[in-house]
Order: C-alpha cells, then structure tokens, then sequence
C-alpha cells in the first residue's frame, strides 16, 4: 500500500522553543478516543492553545496570525514520553510536513516517519540560529530537502545536513510501505518461526 | 568477545539483517489495548489483511475503562464506543481478549506478567510505552506506534534498528523507606527525561537483584521516563520462582527445556556496552518530583534547584514548569499540603504494593481534606487484596479501593484531578496535564504517597516509620 510522498519543503516556521515537549502536550490523553486516524489537527496543543472554555490563548504561536507554515521548530527533546501515535497524526493533520529540533525522542521518531511526517534532528547551535532567524523575521523562509538531507535558513544562508536511515529516507520519497517490505519476506518468517 | 543480555535475545529474534534497512525483528507476543489498536485493525482490513498470528496477540481493556461499577455499561459515550470496538475488532479477528468483566482483565503490563505470559528470552511490544515493564524477566520489550501495531499485527515482525546498549549498576543496602520507585526517579532525576534516548537499558548490580519481581518492574516500567528503548534485568531465581505455575508459563518437560535456555540469559564478563553508568543505593533518598517532566526530581529532605543551576537554554522550560506547578525555586517541598493521592497505574498497582500501602495506613486515618484513590492493576490484585482483607484496612482509614485500569494516571476515564490541585501519585508522569487539565502531579512510591495522604502534606515517610509502636 503507497504512503504519503514527500516532498521538499519551502516555508516559514513556526517557533516552540520549550523542551522536553511531551507528547501528552502534543495531544492530551481524553482526546485519544476516537477510532480513525482523522481530526487531530484541531486539539495539536490543546490545553496550551485554549482556555478551558475553549477560548484561544492569545499569547501562544499557533494563535499568532504572524507566524504560520509548514515546519514547527521546537525546543530539545520533542515527542517524549506516550508512544501515541495521535501525537504525529495531530502535527501532520494540522499541516505541518516537518518538526525540526535538536533531539527527539525514539518512539516519537518512528511513528512521525511512519506518516510522512519529517523529523529533523539539527545542532543546539544551529537551532538557535533558526530561532533567532525567525524572531528577526517571521517570514524567513526554511528549505528542507531529504534528498540531499539538508536544511538551509535563507535569512542567513546557513546550511546544517541531518541524519536519517537510508531505508525511511527511501519510504518518504517513494511512497514505500513498511508491512508490504516485510510481508514480501514472508518466507523468511515462516521459516524462523519453523526453527522455533 | 562476549555479548550482552540484550543482544543474546535480540540476535535469537531476527528474521532478516541487511546493510541499509531496519533488521526484521520477531515478535513472540504482541499485547494490545483499545486506545491504539483500532487504526490498525482498520488498517488490516483496508489491505485485506488477517491478524498473521492471533495465538500471540493478547487484548485487553484498562487504558478507557470506568474503576467503578464496571459490571455496568461504561457511560462515557466516546470511551464505551472505543472498548465495543475492541470487542468486535478481536472477535472479527480471533485475538483473545481479557475486556471488562473477564478474571484476567487489568493494565497490559500487569497481566503479562501475573498469567505468565511474560517470561524471560522472549520480544514484546505493545502500542504503549510502558511496555518496558516487561524487560523486568529478561525480556526485550518496548513500546510502539499504531502503524507499527499494524505492523505487528499483520506479519508478526517489527522493522527495527538495534538501540545502543547502556548498562546501569546499582550497588549498596537500601536505607529505611527507600524503595524500587525510589531508585529509578533517582536514577532519571540524574540523568535526566533524555539520559537514555537512543539505548536499551540492562540494570544490574546487587541493589537491583535483591529486588522482587514487583520491584523490578517498577524499574523496567519506568526506563522511557528517561528516554531509554526499554530496559531489562537478567532472570535469575527470583525469576524463575515467579514464573513458574502461573496460568499460561510453561509447564513440566516444557518447563525444564525453557529454565535451562533462561539461565543462559545473562550479559557475558566481557560484552560490551555503549555507556555504563553506576550508582549507589546508600545515596537514594524517598524520592519526589517537584517539576513536570519526571527527570525533575529530588531527594524528599532536598530543595528545589535554584534557576541559576539550571543551564541557560534550558531556563525559560525550567521557569514554566515551576509556574505551571505553582513552586518557587531553592523551596522544600516538605510540608506542602496535598489534595489527592493516587496509589495506581502500570508503574505501582500490584499487590505487592498494595500490601506495603496496607500495612503502612492499618492503624492510621487519612487527612480529611485528602482524596486517597487506590486502583489496583488487574482482576487478579484486586481479588487478592480483597482475600487478604487489605480492602477493610484501606476503607478504615479512608482510602477508596477501586476497579483495575489506567485511571488516574492518564485521566482518560473519570478519574481526573481537578485543576490546580495537587496529586501525591505512584504512576509515572508529571506532565502538564497529564492527570487532568492544570492538574499539578507529584511523583513518588507508594509508601511516600500513603504517608501524604495520612498527613495531607508531603512527608519524609521515614520519620512515621520511625514511631515506636512501629518498630
């Protein structure tokens, strides 16, 4: 079964320089009742966004009508904590394409990949320098291309190359599915599970 | 050279290892829950799939589930749909489901365990990070994402690339009041909630050995709190003697053929690992967190670090969870009145504790202005409990016993603390939120929860240990 493609990005970023974001912030827990993979989007960040009567929170980046885009750059540590795959579902049902920050967490990692959702993994320094990139200029534009694994700020033409594993790099860009490789090694586990 | 525990079962688990991809890891068995599995039965059914292996899916409901009057239909419309349809999607699919109502229903990650379906050598994965837990017999164990459960589901194999291993040795004599709990919030509060990202953890060292199974647990539980895969103990007798007669271990000649492999199943003299890292128990305080992350931890008799300590980048994170727990920096936490105390989830439900919480609060009377919750981890503690007459003791002194589930460690269910209050909770995270809106969560064992709830403010348990008629 084909999987989201993806594609290069161009765009502004959207700054959350707060670490260590849980992904119990990502997606509180009593919105992980439904049953279908859908409307995340609108409760990514619930109880940092709204008020409990539902009212936005003016002060926080996602209600700030200056700064908006495909890339959410955020403070180390992103995505620790639940496995919940909700977490990527929400960020990619919002629109984002890609989380840029210095350190995530594994689980997080994994299940972001698995929906077309890129994290990238970039130095303490040079996320800095996108920070402060975007306090000078919302605007500014981030290029992030898998292809080359590289992300480039055009406010300062700074460049930082990031890792990723040469088997999901390929899934991202061909549409490639994790359970069609494996099922198509089949009998590689039938005979494992015979050798039991 | 030699290889550690972790590849010895790892190694005996791939199907495939090829340069340039993940290696094809098999899964023994696959535990799954109402909350993450219906996007992957909808998955299987969109590519036609079956369920590969259902004799090693195991199901069960505790994440959604109500911890009163469970003989009832669940009233929460949202969470009564999502437990229906774990109900169809596992007869749909033949997996054998422990829901609501069943003997063997409770947290995943208590009844893999206590049915002996957990044992040692063996993969296992569920689409919940505490699947750690498991790692407790020597076992490889973690948590996964839904598409990977849909993964597991359909083929019985994870794409997985091998962690980096870390061993943790812990030496010395527990003091007075210190517990399993104790240690591994110790052992995060030093290394921090990313310490371990990127490894799989082996504890080892005296201190952990002399642990029971319960307390083992509680460690391997906690090993994502600290970013880790997952995290294991090498089996040993206490092991064994744990295993052995439970309803689905194996049994007579079976049994013999699985003990002789298990006692291969150790790290040898010269494997190698990543990162070793060495603590020692007679430095172990109670423990309690005081932030929301669980890497924010202190010492009970400890103050809350000053902001100045703290890293500059990491000063603006540090300010907002302080604000958002309504805390100072340099302040102790002793003495600081309380409104709930949660004695639950799949980090501290077992009878084990629940024993310990009994014996603690059988003579005493809870404060009156405290909420004190215990929710056992399954069926079968809860059962237990009541034979050993523990619940008489928890309602004499004013606790409330409830039904197996998550509960309040999540608040998915009704069991949510209000907002701004603060919870004294065994469970295993402080996250913003994570027990209800603005709830502020203090994490801690069992036995510093019991005395918050007798005083009604955080206490240095060991100072009502200390009471002549106790000793």
């Amino acid at each position: 079964m084909a999987t989201k493609i993806f594609k290069n990005i161009q765009s502004p970023a959207v700054p959350l320089p707060v670490e260590n974001i849980d992904t119990d912030q990502i997606i509180p827990a009593r919105f992980l009742k439904a049953t279908t993979r859908d409307g995340f989007g609108s409760n990514l960040f619930r109880d940092w966004r709204y008020e409990s009567d539902g009212q936005p929170k003016a002060d926080f980046v996602l209600n700030q009508p200056l700064y908006s885009g495909k890339i959410l750059v955020a403070g180390k540590n992103f995505g620790c904590g639940s496995s919940r795959e909700h977490a990527a579902w929400a960020l990619a049902d919002y629109g984002f394409d890609v989380v840029v920050s210095s350190f995530f967490a594994d689980i997080f990692k994994g299940n972001a990949l698995n929906n077309g959702l890129l994290p990238v993994q970039v130095s303490d320094g040079f996320l800095e320098s996108i920070f402060a990139a975007i306090e000078k200029d919302a605007h500014t534009l981030v290029e992030v291309d898998l292809e080359k694994q590289t992300i480039f700020l055009h406010h300062s033409g700074k460049e930082e190359t990031f890792e990723i594993n040469p088997y999901k790099k390929a899934c991202l860009i061909n549409g490639y599915d994790d359970i069609d490789y494996i099922l198509s090694n089949k009998e590689l586990i039938e005979e494992f599970e015979s050798n039991q | 050279m030699g290889k550690t525990l972790f590849d010895k079962i790892w190694d005996a688990h791939v199907v495939s290892s090829k340069d340039g991809f993940p290696d094809i890891l098999y899964i023994d068995t696959h535990f799954i829950h109402e909350v993450t599995s219906p996007q992957a039965f909808d998955g299987l059914r969109k590519r036609g799939l079956p369920v590969f292996r259902p004799r090693q899916t195991v199901a069960t409901a505790d994440h959604n589930v109500p911890t009163v009057d469970q003989h009832l239909p669940i009233k929460e419309e949202l969470s009564r749909f999502q437990v229906d349809t774990l109900t169809r999607n596992c007869n749909e699919f033949g997996v054998e489901l422990y829901g609501l109502g069943h003997p063997f229903q409770g947290i995943v990650h208590v009844i893999g365990p206590e049915l002996g379906i957990t044992v040692p050598g063996n993969t296992y994965v569920c689409g919940d990070s505490h699947t750690s837990t498991h790692g407790a017999f020597g076992a490889i164990a973690f948590g996964i994402g839904t598409s990977q459960v849909e993964q597991v589901m359909a083929t019985q194999c994870l794409l997985q690339s091998r962690p980096k291993r870390m061993k943790i040795e812990v030496n010395g004599k527990l003091t007075t009041g210190v517990g399993a709990k104790d240690i591994i919030l110790y052992i995060i509060s030093k290394i921090s909630a990313a310490g371990g990202t990127g490894y799989f953890v082996e504890y080892a060292g005296e201190t952990i050995r002399s642990l029971s199974m319960e307390g083992r647990m509680t460690i391997c539980n906690m090993s994502i709190e600290m970013g880790a895969r997952g995290g294991m103990i090498a089996p040993d007798d206490t092991t064994f003697n744990y295993v052995k007669d439970r309803e689905f271990a194996p049994k007579g000649e079976e049994w013999d053929k699985a003990l002789a492999y298990w006692k291969t199943l150790y790290s040898d003299i010269d494997a190698q690992f990543d990162k070793v890292l060495y603590f020692a128990a007679e430095d172990i305080e109670p423990m309690i967190t005081y932030g929301t992350n669980p890497g924010m931890g202190i010492g009970i008799t400890g103050h809350i670090p000053e902001t100045g300590a703290v890293e500059v980048h990491e000063q603006p994170s540090y300010k907002k969870a302080l604000n958002y727990m309504g805390l100072e920096d340099g302040q102790t936490l002793l003495d600081k009145p309380i409104d709930y105390v949660f004695i639950g989830s799949c980090t501290n439900s077992r009878i084990e504790d629940l024993r310990q919480v009994a014996e603690f609060v059988k003579g005493r009377t809870k404060a009156a202005h405290v909420t004190a919750w215990i929710v056992p981890g399954s069926k079968q503690v809860e059962q237990q409990a009541i034979r050993e007459g523990l619940d008489k003791v928890f309602e004499a002194s004013g606790f409330h016993l409830r039904e197996p589930g998550c509960s309040a460690c999540l608040g998915m269910n009704e069991d949510k603390i209000p907002a701004g209050k603060y919870c004294v909770s065994t469970s295993n995270r402080n996250f913003e939120g994570r027990q209800g809106p603005n709830a502020r969560t203090f994490l801690a064992s069992p036995l510093t929860a019991a005395a918050a709830a007798i005083t009604g403010r955080i206490t240095d348990v060991r100072e009502l240990l200390e009471e002549p008629e106790l000793i």
